[in-house]
Order: C-alpha cells, then structure tokens, then sequence
C-alpha cells in the first residue's frame, strides 16, 4: 500500500471536470485506489464520490493505492494534480 | 486522522427540520462559540449552583431551566456571586435557557468574561433536551461511508455493493424506473444509530440525489423521475454484493444459509450475486426484497421447502414399510 499527500493547486479545486479526469486515470489501474480529506475516505474511482469531497484550492489529500500497479496509480495522480488538471 | 470538532456555533447552525428544531440563539459569551462539544449529554447544573462541585459533569451542555434561573435570581437578589464564578471557572461547553428565559445582568458579565456561549430556546426544558440528545446521540454514533448504491426497495432498504463497473447504478436506474426510491448514490454515509440500527443517507445533501452512468454522464434523479422516486434517509436491512460471474466460484442455490456482513458491529444478511449478461439484476434485487420481507414475517422460503421435502422422504419411508416395492406406482 502507497500514501502520498497531495494539494489542489488549481484556483477551483475539484469540480466535475477535474474529477472525471481522476476517475478516468483511477480506473486505468487494477489497484484499489482511496483518496482522504480529514475523515472522509471515498473510491477513487467513483465520480460523485470525489465531487461530495467538496475539495476546494489549497486543500491537502491523501491519496491511497492498494495493489500491484499501486506505485504506477500514485504517480499518475499526482502528477494530475501537480499539473492542476490542465486548468489555469 | 483528525475528528472534525462539533463546536457550539455547528449546533445553533444545525439544519434540522421543523418537529427536531432547537430553536436556539446565542444571547451572549459570543467568543466562545468556537468551544467544542465533546459529550452526547445534558446536565442540569443545580446542584453546582449551590455549591457542590464534586463530580461536576463540566464538559457536558448546561441546561438551565425555570428552577435554575429561580435559583439564579434568589442568589443575585442576595448579591451572592460566588458559585457562579466558581462554575464559570470550569470548560463548559456552553449555558442553555429554556422557556425563553434570560438571565441577570451578573450571569452575563460572569459568562462573557470566562468567554462561555450563552444560548437561549424558546422551548420547555423536557422537550428540548429529548431533542437536543436524539441530535446529539445521532451526531455522534459511529460513522462510516461506503461505496454503493442505497435503494429502497419494496420497503426494504438495500445497500448494493460491488466493484467499480460491475453495474450497481445501472442496477439502481431500474429498480427506480420500476417504481422504488434511491436514498444515495456511489457514496454512501452510515451512522450506527442505538447500536443496532444502520442508517444510510447521501453523504451530501447539496450534491443530492444525482448518479453517474457511464456514458450518460450525471443525471439528477429527483428531476428525471420526480421526488416520489426518491427518499433522503432509510434504514440498511439487506446488503446485495454485485460480482463478476466466477465459474470457480460456488454460489448459494439453496439460501438456507445467512451470511452476515459485519457493518459498524451489526451484522446485516448479505447476498453474493453474479453479475453476466442475461441475468436481470434489478429483479432478482426485487425479489430478495421481497423474500426478505417474507423472512421479517416468519416465512423463510428455502428452509420451509426443505422441511417440506423432509416430510414427504419420511412419510415416504414410513409407507414403503408396509407397501412392498411393487405396490407402489
């Protein structure tokens, strides 16, 4: 299992858009993957489950991979993240 | 993981409908409101008032009611102020009046300088703290949030489970589109209510009853099918688990057998059904409804066929006793 902390650097944060985009890397793997904020722990790989986060800019997440490509999933999130979604 | 705090401020702000409101308003001691709320429970602080602090429940909500501030005018009239800053020496979480009643101008003072929230509700005292504890108890019963769908099917609530794509919202669209209720989709929010009850609902009321099917992208199911087709809480009774079609696997074909899912410390009958072309889920979903309804009433299906067939092989034997082979046709 890998956990890495990432931060919402876009201006919006997580909206519809930003979402599917996480959905559809998620689903590229077979690990299963988790993302964190406080208490709330949803699927990766569920679209409504990432907008009910409610994750707005500057906002720390976990992310959690469980699997055999979890190294490959964590990598790919992030660097979704580190590129603001192609946004801004 | 950090707990999120429950302050004072959460409280008066809880949205809560008309028959559970608390009705309150902060009167004063307005800095404290950031003061958390750490115990699902009520004290009512008379004894303290008169001077006895041993076991003084401080970290609980103070509810002062007619007797209190009777009490409370009595010591003012007296001049005497001392067990009062005595008790505002304590963390309190907050001061609540009943009965819309306000207190002296020296309770304020006291309770402004030890920076205390001091509430005030229109509500008689027995009435607000059997609300103010269902809030409470409810607010802090162990939590959970699970991946699946919640539907409400023929009365009983079915929490469908399964991996990502195995088809659990499709599932869900018929059973609505068949006349049953969606309580949450994808992202479910369970709280153990009394220890032995589950209670499911949207774990966000603003994103409200919305789905994601693939290739539709996201539909609001209360416009779509209008609110009949919807519900915005409902008890977990019966957990279906969607999965891939195995061969290797073997699945129940008797049903004499409950397996249980361990949810929270309540264990709730669970179903394993497989998923494959041709097989109409939304119906067999109907019908475990329904068959679990059965079983509520006492009817158990697969046991009583089995008790039947039982009886019939032993009348059978007893008769073939007395019969010899060739008379039987």
């Amino acid at each position: 299992m890998i956990e890495r902390m990432v931060t919402i650097k876009n201006r919006a944060g997580i909206h519809a858009r930003p979402a599917a985009l996480l959905v559809q890397t998620a689903s590229k793997f077979k690990s299963k993957i988790y993302i964190e904020k406080d208490t709330d722990r949803i699927n990766g790989k569920s679209i409504m489950g990432i907008i009910t986060l409610g994750a707005s800019y500057d906002t720390r997440l976990k992310l959690i991979a469980d699997g055999e490509d979890e190294g490959a999933a964590v990598e790919a999130l992030a660097h979704l993240f580190d590129s603001k979604f192609e946004e801004d | 993981m950090a707990v999120k705090r429950f302050t004072v401020l959460d409280l008066i702000d809880f949205d809560l409908k008309e028959h559970n409101s608390l009705n309150l308003r902060c009167i004063g001691g307005r800095k404290g409101l950031a003061r958390e709320i750490s115990i699902p429970d009520l004290n009512r602080p008379g004894l303290a008032l008169s001077g006895f602090y041993d076991s003084f429940a401080y970290q609980r909500i103070q509810i002062f009611g007619r007797g209190e501030v009777a009490y409370l005018r009595m010591m003012d009239e007296q001049g005497k102020t001392d067990t009062l800053e005595r008790m505002f020496e304590y963390e309190i979480p907050c001061c609540i009046f009943t009965h819309n009643l306000t207190p002296d101008a020296s309770f304020f003072s006291i309770g402004e300088r030890s920076q205390c929230p001091i509430l005030q509700t229109d509500l008689p005292s027995a009435e607000f703290s059997s609300r103010v504890l269902r809030v409470l108890s409810n607010l802090f019963a162990p939590q959970k949030t699970m991946h699946g769908v919640l539907v409400e099917v023929y009365g009983i609530g079915i929490l469908i489970l399964g991996d990502s794509g195995v088809g659990k919202s499709e599932a869900a669209l018929e059973l609505i589109e068949r006349g049953h209720r969606l309580v949450a989709d994808d992202v479910v929010d369970i709280r153990c209510v009394n220890g032995n009850i589950l209670m499911g609902a949207g774990a966000n009321k603003i994103i409200g009853h919305h789905m994601e099917i693939r290739g539709l992208g996201i539909i609001n199911v209360t416009h779509l099918y209008g609110v009949g087709a919807i519900r915005d809480k409902k008890q977990v009774q019966l957990v279906v688990e969607l999965e891939e079609w195995d061969a290797e696997k073997v699945y129940d074909r008797i049903g004499t057998q409950e397996t249980l899912l361990d949810v929270l410390g309540v264990k709730i009958p669970k179903l394993e059904i497989p998923v494959k072309p041709g097989r109409n889920i939304p119906i067999i979903i109907e019908t475990a409804a329904m068959n679990e309804r059965l079983k509520k009433m006492g009817y158990y299906s697969a046991k009583e066929f089995n008790q039947n067939v039982l009886k019939w092989i032993e009348s059978d034997a007893a008769r073939s006793v007395y019969f010899g082979q060739d008379d039987i046709i």
